[in-house]
């Protein structure tokens, strides 16, 4: 059927063919040069090394006369000479400095003997104190100047910074502690996470509603946020001290803890649409064959919700492996990946060692996205229309049970943000518990002062706009083309790309291809545009699946309908296409906007002066010790998120009413 | 009426007459400087010389020194006006910096300026190590006052000193070269080992252990002493220690960037970096100016902390720093049995 509605109409709408294929190789380019080079150019950054080459420098020296008696030799043959006690590695980095009188095991500075270097080519670099030389005449010194030499590496590419990562224990032990901290959360709170969906889903406890609500709060913050409200629990000077019996909450145990915190509403959401998906007819068959409560659960429950539980786990681990703010605030000495290329990028300006410890965050990273990809497509085959849902039982225990552990977790997230609003009231914790305002004056702190908090808010309306917009017109373009199977096979799997990515790994990429100079594109660095384009690609693969999601819904009848009515394509978008998948737009919108307002782990490396960011201004004020005022910046984008769920909330209901009103029919026609 | 269109022919006037007579130069200058801190900076500049436009580029120390070694070829900076001395070491044996001695430079302490003639930096204004002690904490948990950095390796103080982390932390890395100085390399080695078993965990920043030790998380906190001064007159139970074996410092200093195209105006700005007033102006944010006389004393700063300055090798600290920071990151960093 569709082969022979094809054909005809590919003939006739040449002109739309061609605009729609040309849009899709425009997006189709945006994402190349907003992901596909950046990260290329990062991958190449890993490979370029810095290494000493000795065989670039003549040295010759004299004897306690100062007669220039012996040869000159090249620091290489001095080297290989001394044997084992030469200098065996030649790695380091474009900081890297090497003193040649580690040649000279009889050196001293109080010696007659002069010494003289030359290179054999400009290109070898020397200093003298930090005065630098590159010249290939003899430069004559005495020993205690030639003390204050120190030989330059030359620029080369190969694998020692991957050699010198994985024989670097304090760095490679950042992997062990990475994976363990995220299975350990992610067995934490999918098992919460299930349960809480299964209470929501299965009991008939009261406040369903309410404890919705307070499971998507985490959402609402950066995920630095439990960390500092962590801190004030049972850090030192912490309200729960005593419950921490010696142990420190600053490593594993405060990182697993906020990591739960944040990771549990994705967790939820993804059980929950398991569960929810769940056939009563499997139900009946196993109550008519008198399976117990246990066993129902064993071989019907579970069953149907591994899918959800496996991808809800996945997601899990890619979210706390790729998270940089908690371990950042509450991780104390214990090293992770994500911090790691902070520290080696901000902390040492070592950018090839950064981009070193990206691509090792990439490969679980990309791993678990695999995996859930392949999962999720497993999910949506599992539900047949012919499955009828559930309707749980009343069963008072029960349901009193599943309110009791509902009502634990509602302690436990609003008890974490409660606390951060208290810290961020309270004048000097723990000498003054007075409530003050002053934490609220950001412009005396560092991190960018209230400005922070303007482009925070800012940069999520850009986002939610321009964002949406793109990646919207880009699911359509992909759901509607004809044919061009390649081109949209290509296009798919660019847009599902950016979820594989780590926030860190995309602001470091950009950093390298967005600061060279010959790039030219390279004005958008420091600007708001940069800091855009980031969070709209980072957050780009939900997006563009829930915009797919809708249009899926959309009878292809239309198409053809405006096709024989020889309508163009984007009136039919603009009238009626756009109309029924507002409220997916609107989704969409409010998703980029909240990510937007938290989201740290890109931008930390993207922002300039002109704009700092409210999550980073979190982050930097902890940083420098200013823990309060950061709660209370942390708190603004809480209340500013919040804001704006509730409007979107609004927004949705008025346009339903306006637009969707065919829904209902359509339901009443088909009834 | 009238008076409404007098005022404004004067400002027509006014405007006519910046734009022709004062034909601004504008320098792009990188800085690390405090953010609050600029715009005074610059308007005090201006009133001695309106005609000099300054356009900042501000950031973190290590993020403005990445970013001029990143522009090394296709530098886009005139002039650096605050960055740390150690930095600018960096970036003079890259040859980024453009030579000149600024008039009056003879009036600096010569620790502030470069030992080249001419000189490729001078400096502005320094800051001090010091230890923040928290005294109600510290009594709550027993401990006596330490006197000197020795003190701190003492067993009572396990658990209870917090420093900054020497690989993301420019005070870090100026206590960790400090002892290298003064306890020679095997016994500023020994110290340290002795030091990071009471050592609670090493922070990111450098003001952070301060201000753990003001909010009184951690009772001893290695820092800066101008961090200290600022807790304590916020209210904080502290005490300033300077330990008495000397304490390490690094110091902002100016720059002009080899390759500017204002090198002229380039020049009247680092000329004016070393006035008097200058120097007085950089003293409201740092007790330890580079002109001997000016400094007038800050509240609650310690008094003999000038003369437990060590005569800081800044050339050593440059030359030596990524062979400290390997070291110093596989002897300490990512051991997980934090205390």
């Amino acid at each position: 059927m569709s082969a022979t509605r094809q054909k005809p109409l590919q003939a006739r709408l040449g002109r739309d063919d061609l605009i729609m294929r040309g849009y899709m190789l425009m997006l189709a380019l945006y994402l190349v040069i907003t992901l596909a080079l950046p990260l290329y150019t990062m991958l190449s950054k890993s490979f370029s090394t810095y290494q000493f080459d000795l065989s670039q420098f003549q040295i010759q020296v004299s004897d306690e006369q100062g007669n220039w008696n012996s040869d000159p030799k090249s620091a290489a043959e001095i080297n290989a000479a001394l044997g084992e006690n030469g200098i065996q590695n030649f790695a380091t980095s474009n900081d890297g400095r090497l003193a040649p009188t580690k040649l000279f095991p009889e050196f001293s500075f109080r010696s007659p003997v002069n010494y003289r270097i030359k290179g054999n080519d400009s290109s070898a670099v020397w200093l003298v104190g930090s005065k630098r030389h590159n010249s290939t005449d003899w430069l004559e010194l005495d020993s205690n100047t030639f003390r204050r030499v120190s030989l330059r590496p030359v620029k080369s590419t190969g694998l020692a910074n991957y050699a010198t990562y994985f024989s670097t224990p304090a760095l490679s032990r950042s992997i062990r502690n990475s994976l363990f901290i995220s299975i350990i959360s992610t067995l934490i709170t999918v098992t919460l996470a299930f349960a809480f969906a299964y209470a929501l889903n299965r009991s008939q406890m009261r406040f369903k509603g309410f404890f919705r609500l307070v499971a998507m709060a985490p959402i609402l913050v950066p995920s630095l946020l439990p960390g500092i409200a962590l801190v004030y629990l049972f850090g030192n000077q912490g309200m729960l001290k005593a419950f921490m019996m010696g142990e420190s909450i600053y490593g594993p145990i405060g990182i697993v803890i906020g990591s739960v915190f944040f990771t549990f509403p994705h967790a939820v959401m993804i059980i929950t649409t398991a569960l929810a998906i769940s056939d009563a007819r499997l139900y009946e068959a196993a109550h008519s064959m008198r399976a117990g409560r246990w066993k129902i659960f064993r071989t019907v429950t579970l069953p149907g919700a591994r899918y959800g539980l496996i991808s809800a786990a996945f997601v899990v681990f890619n979210l706390v492996i790729t998270d940089f703010g908690l371990p950042k605030v509450i991780g104390g000495q214990y090293n992770m990946l994500a911090v790691d290329i902070y520290k080696q990028v901000i902390g040492q300006q070592n950018f090839e060692m950064g981009a070193v410890v990206s691509v090792v965050l990439l490969i679980p990273a990309l791993l678990a996205f695999v995996v859930d990809r392949y999962v999720q497509r497993r999910q949506v085959a599992m539900l047949s229309s012919r499955s009828v849902p559930w309707q749980p039982p009343r069963r008072r225990g029960f349901d009193a049970l599943c309110l009791g552990y509902c009502l634990l977790i509602t302690i436990f997230i609003v008890g974490l943000l409660g606390v951060c609003q208290y810290a961020a009231l309270v004048k000097f914790w723990p000498y003054d518990l007075s409530f003050s305002l002053k934490n609220y004056a950001f412009d005396l702190m560092d991190g960018g002062g209230w400005n922070s908090y303007y482009n925070s808010v800012q940069l999520a309306l850009y986002t939610a706009l321009i964002g949406t917009a793109i990646i919207f017109s880009g699911a359509y373009i992909v759901e509607k083309t004809s044919g061009f199977h390649k081109g949209r096979s290509l296009f798919q799997l660019l847009a599902l790309l950016p979820m594989a990515i780590p926030g860190m790994v995309l602001g470091l990429a950009y950093i390298f291809f967005f600061n060279n100079p010959n790039n030219p594109l390279n004005f958008l660095y420091g600007t708001m545009g940069i800091l855009v384009i980031c969070t709209v690609t980072h957050f780009y693969t939900v997006s563009h699946l829930t915009a797919l999601t809708a249009l899926k819904q959309i009878d292809p009848e239309f198409e053809s309908v405006a096709a024989s009515l020889k309508k163009p394509f984007y009136k039919l978008f603009a009238r009626v296409t756009v109309p029924i998948c507002l409220p997916a737009g609107l989704d969409i919108s409010i998703y980029l906007f909240v990510n937007a307002m938290t989201t740290v782990s890109a931008l930390v490396f993207l922002y300039s002066p002109d704009t700092t960011l409210a999550s980073v201004a979190v982050l930097n004020m902890d940083d420098a010790g200013d823990i309060a005022p950061a709660a209370a910046m942390g708190m603004m984008i809480f209340y500013t998120n919040a804001g704006a769920r509730i409007i979107h909330l609004l927004l949705s209901k008025g346009i339903l009413k306006r637009t969707q009103a065919w829904r209902a029919g359509h339901a009443a026609m088909s009834s | 009426m009238l008076g409404k269109t007098v005022a404004s022919i004067g400002t027509i006037a006014g405007l006519l007459l910046s734009n022709s007579v004062l034909a601004q130069t504008e320098l792009t200058v990188y800085t690390a400087v405090e953010a609050e801190d600029l715009k005074r900076y610059a308007e005090t500049f201006n009133q001695d010389h309106p005609d000099i436009k300054v356009n900042w580029v501000r950031d973190s120390t290590g993020i403005v020194t990445a970013k001029l070694l990143a522009e090394k070829d296709n530098p886009q900076a005139d002039v650096i006006w605050g960055l740390a001395a150690t930095s600018l070491l960096l970036l003079k044996s890259e040859d980024m910096l453009e030579a000149y001695s600024p008039k009056g430079v003879e009036l600096l302490d010569s620790k502030f300026v470069d030992n080249d003639d001419p000189p490729a930096w001078v400096g502005m204004d320094a800051w001090v190590a010091a230890v923040c002690y928290n005294t109600v904490e510290a009594e709550k948990a027993g401990l006596t006052p330490p006197a000197s950095w020795k003190d701190l390796t003492d067993a009572q103080y396990k658990g209870h000193v917090i420093m900054p982390n020497p690989n993301s932390s420019g005070t870090g890395f100026l206590d960790v070269s400090s002892w290298l100085q003064m306890f020679g390399e095997e016994g500023g080695w020994e110290y340290m080992d002795a030091l990071h078993n009471n050592i609670a965990r090493y922070t990111h920043s450098g003001s952070k252990p301060c201000k753990l030790a003001a909010a009184g998380e951690i009772p001893i906190g290695i820092s800066f002493a101008f961090r200290g001064a600022k807790s304590k007159a916020a209210g904080a139970p502290l005490e300033i220690i300077v330990p008495e074996e000397g304490v390490g410092w690094d110091m902002e200093a100016t720059a002009i960037v080899a390759g500017t195209a204002n090198l002229e105006a380039a020049q009247t700005l680092v000329d004016w970096s070393v006035t008097k007033t200058a120097n007085e102006m950089y003293n409201t944010g740092y007790a330890v100016v580079a002109m001997p006389g000016v400094a007038k004393p800050v509240e609650h700063f310690p008094e003999n902390l000038l003369e437990k300055m060590i005569d800081n090798d800044f050339e050593f600290a440059a030359n030596n720093r990524k062979r400290i920071l390997a070291e110093w990151q596989n002897r300490y960093d990512g051991k997980s049995e934090a205390k």
